[in-house]
């Protein structure tokens, strides 16, 4: 249970300093500014607040805009005046500004900007929490948060020095790039001659693998996230974890020592290793018998509030694992993930049709359907015109007409799509391919996107070998590679790229993959001479998810790193799983 | 040895000093100095001189000239004097020449004798004339205080922000002051002026009477007064030939001399040299030059730093040198050479008789990609002397497109600010210009420029989305996207409309798009929504309830929990439910209501295309084993084991599995046997597997 790591593994780099920083700033802004004594949450309600000021801390958006405009206006209506301050984070937008000027409360207003964009989460992940930029970009095609990474990599440069190897792949990931290599080069200076900390930095966009992060998670904590949705680091738990009337926010990183051991193992592991934890806590307490007063003494200064501690976090991952395996265990879930292991291994497709048509047909849940329905479409290339049509028709039927413009949305960003015949596609398609240079793409990429972009899994999966061929049963007790984290039944695309090219330190002998993940002119590697770089410092490795990662993958990642000596940072836009990644797709009613 | 003692003089008891010449002045003068004003910058700045012909009882008719020469007498420039008498000359900071006219009007040049502007002191000033002026230095800029013949001042501290500020009356004041200067306190300009043996402050508020500590008696009337350059410390000459040295505070007193010299003197400065510690004042009559020395101080200045020297070097259009400099002294390039380089180029543009292609290429080749250089403030120099093309050929060799935007904008080039914006990445940027496209073209042109460009096409719309519907339609319509503008329109049908009807015909909108679209899937699908939407509106008005916005299997769900069955019936026939989703559904919703009767009649009213297994799993999910069990034997072999598990007859399950001879259902059967009642079961499975491993 939770391995540890080689002795040669490297240090971490210091994280906490981004957080004083942005703490600082914040503070600055907050109190020496604008003297700030209540925090209200921005909803779409009046602000209840008598305060002579009103300080509105945002993100840049058009609807929050017109939330503050219509308080400002309705205070005017009343005759009330007071003081309005608005903190964009991380950045203000000139369509904001505009907003408010349209709205006639540019002039009642007074903005700021509170530089914030990396949140260390964990000792190793780093999240610019913009769950939003996934439909931004993804969807609406909005570049808009592309400045916004390159600033944030900028910083991490300027903080941890230059990164001797980058490698990156997808166009997200492109732009973001080529936008921080102009911001080094324009502060030139700043990062020259600095020792590099870590070592390589590999850039990803998420549509590079949809697959893995529409995947049910069967890690604890991708597990954890998928149940109770992990908020900013933390979770809520309610009165079925607690045994008690009270919810209960729990803090989810390294300094839980219970969750730091089980957070990277196979759900079927959790629960043993949880309940001998118990029984050694017990044998600790049981210790007090027959020990004399000055035993008992030093037990009770030193020992006893960390056994205490332990007590306290056991029995709420118990609680939580418990109230996972009620809902997890049921046949419904094996069956499921029956049908998932199917999809990915591309047996009995048929089977797997008729499942989800079933799973729509009982009102399952509005999501998992969605993510089913993705699934099957990216892992076959495409439904079929019949099912296709008759998918989309049953979950009509069963979650309401207005998801007609969510298959629109998942047409768009690919994720639901129908195959087309075959040889014309091929034509139109070499024939875009031709075309999508750097700059041309973006003209053509609104009318082709969908399709041009063909998933290819089935051929990726087998090029790069994600299905692993098992004897007997998989031991996930003891795995022995990144499949574990899907039972043993695929190795999540994401991570396997990162490992090859890390591998290879170049995308050499991958062009066939490249060419299939349709990134053939994004995909690159940018390497500069090492003599600067120490050996540790070449195995620290931060890998960046524009778009999103899972837990599923971070766990992944880091028993790849424990296999060959790395350390493995993450930085993500925001931590995603497949429930996210639908809704994000999802369109509701107004 | 005594060779280098030898042109020491004594001062006084232990100081010596020693006169030599550093250089002769290379002008040669045509008027006397003595008949001129006369102002030298400070730091060895230029020194302009303008005979002054206004000083003389009868005005000649012959118009003065100005000429401005190096500290070491290099002619600089020379002008003729067309404008008003001047009063009073001097030097800025930045080294302009601040011409005082009379009239209160200040005339300012360049050290080239370039006009560069001009600048009144006020009503005031003009009416009553100006008497005499002072140009003084601060740290921020350089000030102007000025007597007027009314024995008011007026001031203004920063001539680069011209704020000027009436001083207020010194009263019983009748004649011009002895003698006056300005002093700087607490960042506030003060003046103080002497009127007999009284000496007053004045600032902007009060005129307030002073003294000075430790002041000799018998002093009827100050005759000279300095400040030193720093506005440290204040010397006043008396006309009893007394010396009173201080702080300009005037609350302590550094020194006394007196030199038994009573006539006025012509001077008095205060001098240092760098680096010393000792400060002196030197008094100068017409034939005699007074040195008076202090206490030692331990403050030093340094305030001519290398960038200073520089700036002054390239305003003197010194460029090769302030280049040599720059790289003796190794100064990071973008300090150095790269602005030097920068100034020379915002010249260059200025040289009106080179044509635009050689001045660009000119400056591309002697900049080439410099760190630090901005081409775009260079080409901002150039479009401010009226060279738009220049300006623009000059843009192209910026390589960081963002900062060729704003120049863009300012000449009207918006299209081309869009593609270098766009270039940048900076999303705000190309936000920025699309605003100004927007006002400047119009909405055709406006379309066509966005449809080129689909990074701003998306970013718009991004924006049109929550700030401009209509317009958003439009952008649709005028690429013929029937697609999207379907979509446009079935959110129109959830968002903008209230009424039945009103949705309904935003809907019959977006199918006739989906129809141009060639999307006949969701054309039909949005007809379909039509239907049920008119259909969930009778509904409600015949049966009462909420219908309105349901889908289409919770409509039918609805009608059979509120007991229509004959309604849901009908409708699952209308839009064609297929019989798997309505056995599910109907299934589901008897278990609900517990209609265990309807149930048991709905599952025999054909063959189940879903088979018996949930019927059996919703009983058990109500809680109804008795129910259960009569699915239970009507489910077909493949799924009985799992249903007699639900219903908990392991025993059963036990036999269907050994009957099958299916492995995988007889571990599931011995995993179910938990209880000791189960034991046998257990060993009659265990046997069977036995018996299956002999054959």
């Amino acid at each position: 249970m939770a391995f540890p790591h080689r002795p040669d593994a490297p240090e971490l780099p210091d994280f906490s300093m981004l957080k004083r920083l942005a703490r600082d700033q914040l503070i600055y802004l907050l109190e020496q500014q604008h003297e700030v004594d209540k925090l209200y949450k921005v909803e779409s309600k009046p602000a209840l607040s008598s305060n002579e000021q009103l300080c509105f801390l945002v993100r840049p958006r058009i609807k929050n805009m017109r939330y503050i405009a219509s308080l400002v206006n309705a205070d005017k209506m009343a005759g009330r005046t007071r003081k309005y301050k608005v903190i964009f984070c991380p950045q203000k937008f000139h369509a904001c500004e505009m907003v408010l000027e349209e709205e006639g409360v540019y002039g009642d207003v007074s903005c700021d900007e509170w530089a914030f964009s990396l949140l260390p989460l964990d000792v190793d992940l780093l999240s610019m929490e913009l769950p939003e930029f996934f439909r931004d970009y993804f969807l609406e095609g909005d570049q808009r948060w592309i400045n916004t990474v390159a600033q944030a990599l900028h910083l991490l440069s300027t903080l941890y020095g230059p990164f001797p190897n980058c490698y990156g792949i997808g166009r997200c990931t492109k732009m973001s790039y080529e936008l921080w290599r102009r911001l080094e080069e324009e502060e030139d200076g700043e990062t020259k001659g600095r020792r590099p900390e870590i070592g390589h930095i590999f850039l990803l966009d998420r549509d590079v693998d949809f697959v893995t992060a529409l995947c049910s998670q069967v890690v604890y904590e991708g597990l954890v996230d998928d149940t109770f949705r992990i908020k900013c680091g933390s979770v809520d738990f309610g009165p079925e974890v607690t045994s008690s009337d009270r919810s209960l926010k729990v803090l989810l990183n390294a300094e839980d020592k219970v969750f730091n051991e089980i957070r990277n193992e196979h759900f079927s592991n959790v629960f043993g290793f949880l309940s001998q934890k118990a029984r050694n806590l017990q044998a600790q307490y049981d210790r007090r018998r027959g020990m004399d007063i000055k035993q008992m003494k030093n037990f009770v200064s030193q020992e006893l509030k960390g056994l205490k501690q332990e007590h306290r976090l056991l029995s709420v991952h118990i609680g939580a694992c418990e109230s996972i395996m009620k809902k997890k265990t049921k046949q419904d879930f094996q069956e499921l993930i029956k049908t998932e292991h199917a999809l990915l291994e591309g047996f009995n497709i048929r089977e797997s049709t008729s499942y989800i048509e079933e799973h729509i047909d009982r009102q399952v849940s509005p999501i998992e359907s969605l993510r089913l329905m993705c699934l099957l479409s990216i892992t076959e290339n495409g439904l079929i015109p019949k099912d296709y049509r008759s998918l989309k028709t049953q979950y009509l039927q069963s979650y309401g007409p207005e998801h007609l413009l969510t298959f629109s949305n998942l047409r768009r960003a690919g994720l639901l799509t129908e195959q087309a015949p075959g040889d014309t596609l091929t034509a139109v398609e070499s024939k875009v391919s031709k075309l999508v240079t750097d700059k041309a793409a973006g003209k053509i990429t609104d009318a082709f996107s969908s399709l041009a972009k063909r998933s290819n899994f089935r051929a990726i999966s087998k090029k790069l070998n994600l299905i692993p061929r098992v004897d007997g049963e998989y031991d996930l007790k003891v795995p022995r590679d990144m499949a574990y984290v899907f039972s043993g039944a695929y190795v999540p695309l994401s991570c396997r790229i990162i490992e090859q090219v890390l591998e290879r330190r170049s995308w050499q002998g991958l062009d066939e993959v490249v060419r299939l993940l349709n990134c053939s002119e994004l995909a690159f590697t940018d390497t500069t001479k090492e003599d600067k770089a120490s050996s540790e410092c070449l195995r620290l490795i931060l890998v960046v998810f524009l778009g999103g990662c899972t837990f599923s993958e971070i766990s992944a990642l880091r028993f790849l790193g424990r296999e060959k000596g790395y350390r493995f940072i993450f930085l993500t836009t925001a931590i995603t799983n497949s429930a996210r990644l639908m809704e994000a797709m999802s369109e509701v009613k107004a | 040895m005594d060779c280098y003692t030898a042109n020491w003089n004594p001062l006084g008891d232990s100081a010596f000093y020693r006169k030599y010449e550093l250089y002769s002045m290379d002008w040669d003068l045509k008027e006397e100095l003595r008949d001129c004003l006369v102002a030298a910058a400070p730091y060895g700045g230029p020194i302009a001189l303008l005979r002054n012909p206004w000083r003389k009882e009868k005005a000649t008719s012959i118009r003065p000239v100005l000429e401005i020469y190096s500290a070491s007498g290099l002619p600089l420039a020379s002008l003729l004097w067309k404008s008003g008498p001047v009063v009073s000359l001097g030097w800025s900071a930045e080294e302009e020449l601040l011409c005082v006219q009379e009239d209160g009007v200040v005339l300012v040049y360049g050290l080239h004798g370039d006009f560069r502007r001009h600048f009144s002191m006020g009503n005031e000033v003009l009416q009553n004339r100006v008497l005499d002026a002072r140009i003084f230095h601060t740290e921020f800029g350089s000030g102007l205080a000025i007597l007027t013949g009314a024995h008011r001042f007026t001031l203004s501290a920063n001539v680069g922000d011209l704020k000027l500020r009436r001083m207020p009356e010194v009263p019983g004041l009748q004649s011009a002051p002895s003698c006056w200067t300005t002093l700087c306190q607490d960042r506030v300009a003060h003046i103080l002026l002497a009127v007999g043996p009284d000496l007053y402050l004045l600032d902007h508020a009060a005129c307030s009477a002073v003294t000075l500590p430790g002041l000799a008696l018998g002093v009827s009337s100050f005759l000279q007064m300095a400040v030193s350059f720093t506005y440290r410390h204040l010397a006043l000459f008396t006309d009893t030939g007394y010396i009173w040295m201080g702080t300009s505070s005037l609350k302590e007193k550094l020194c006394e001399f007196n030199c038994n010299i009573r006539a006025p003197p012509k001077q008095m400065v205060w001098c240092s040299r760098p680096r010393s510690k000792e400060r002196a004042v030197v008094v100068a009559w017409e034939r005699r030059l007074m040195v008076v020395g202090d206490a030692p101080e331990s403050i030093q200045y340094k305030q001519l730093t290398i960038q200073v020297l520089l700036d002054r070097l390239v305003l003197r259009r010194l460029y090769p040198l302030a280049i040599q400099i720059c790289e003796y002294l190794r100064l990071p390039e973008v300090q150095g050479v790269s602005r030097i380089l920068a100034h020379w180029a915002c010249y260059k543009v200025q040289q009106k008789d080179v044509s635009d292609e050689d001045v660009a290429r000119a400056i591309n080749q002697k900049l080439g990609d410099t760190p630090g250089v901005s081409y775009s403030d260079i080409a901002a120099r150039a479009y401010g002397c009226g060279r738009t093309e220049l300006a623009i050929k000059l843009l192209e060799y910026e390589p960081r497109s963002g900062e060729q935007v704003p120049l863009l904008l300012k000449m009207k080039r918006s299209k081309l600010a869009l593609s270098k914006a766009i270039e940048s990445g900076d999303t705000d940027l190309v936000f920025t210009v699309l605003l100004h496209l927007k006002n400047e073209l119009n909405r055709g042109d406006f379309f066509m420029t966005l449809r080129n460009q689909p990074m701003a096409l998306s970013l718009y719309r991004q924006f049109c989305k929550h700030q401009e519907l209509e317009t958003l339609k439009d952008l649709y319509n005028q690429d013929d996207n029937h697609q999207e503008l379907g979509s446009f329109h079935i959110r129109a049908s959830y968002a903008a409309e209230e009424r039945i009807e009103g949705r309904v015909a935003a809907l019959q909108t977006a199918a006739d798009a989906f129809y141009k679209a060639k999307n006949e899937f969701a054309a039909k699908a949005t007809e379909d929504q039509m239907r049920l939407l008119r259909l969930q509106r009778r509904l409600e008005d015949e049966l009462g309830g909420h219908f309105v916005d349901l889908s289409l299997h919770d409509t039918v769900t609805t009608l059979i929990l509120g007991g229509h069955s004959k309604r849901a019936e009908q409708l699952a026939r209308d839009f064609r439910i297929p019989d798997k989703r309505l056995w599910w559904l109907k299934l589901t919703a008897l278990a609900d209501l517990e209609d265990w009767e309807e149930l048991e009649k709905f599952s025999k009213s054909k063959k189940s295309p879903i088979g018996y297994l949930p019927f059996v799993e919703i009983c058990m999910k109500q809680h109804n084993k008795y129910e259960a069990k009569k699915y239970a034997s009507r489910v077909g072999p493949e799924q009985k084991v799992k249903a007699l598990l639900l219903v908990g007859d392991v025993a059963q399950a036990a036999d269907v599995a050994i009957e099958h001879r299916n492995e995988a259902e007889l571990s599931l059967v011995l995993s179910h046997c938990t209880g000791a009642t189960d034991g046998a079961t257990a060993d009659k499975i265990q046997r069977a597997r036995a018996q299956a491993q002999k054959k």
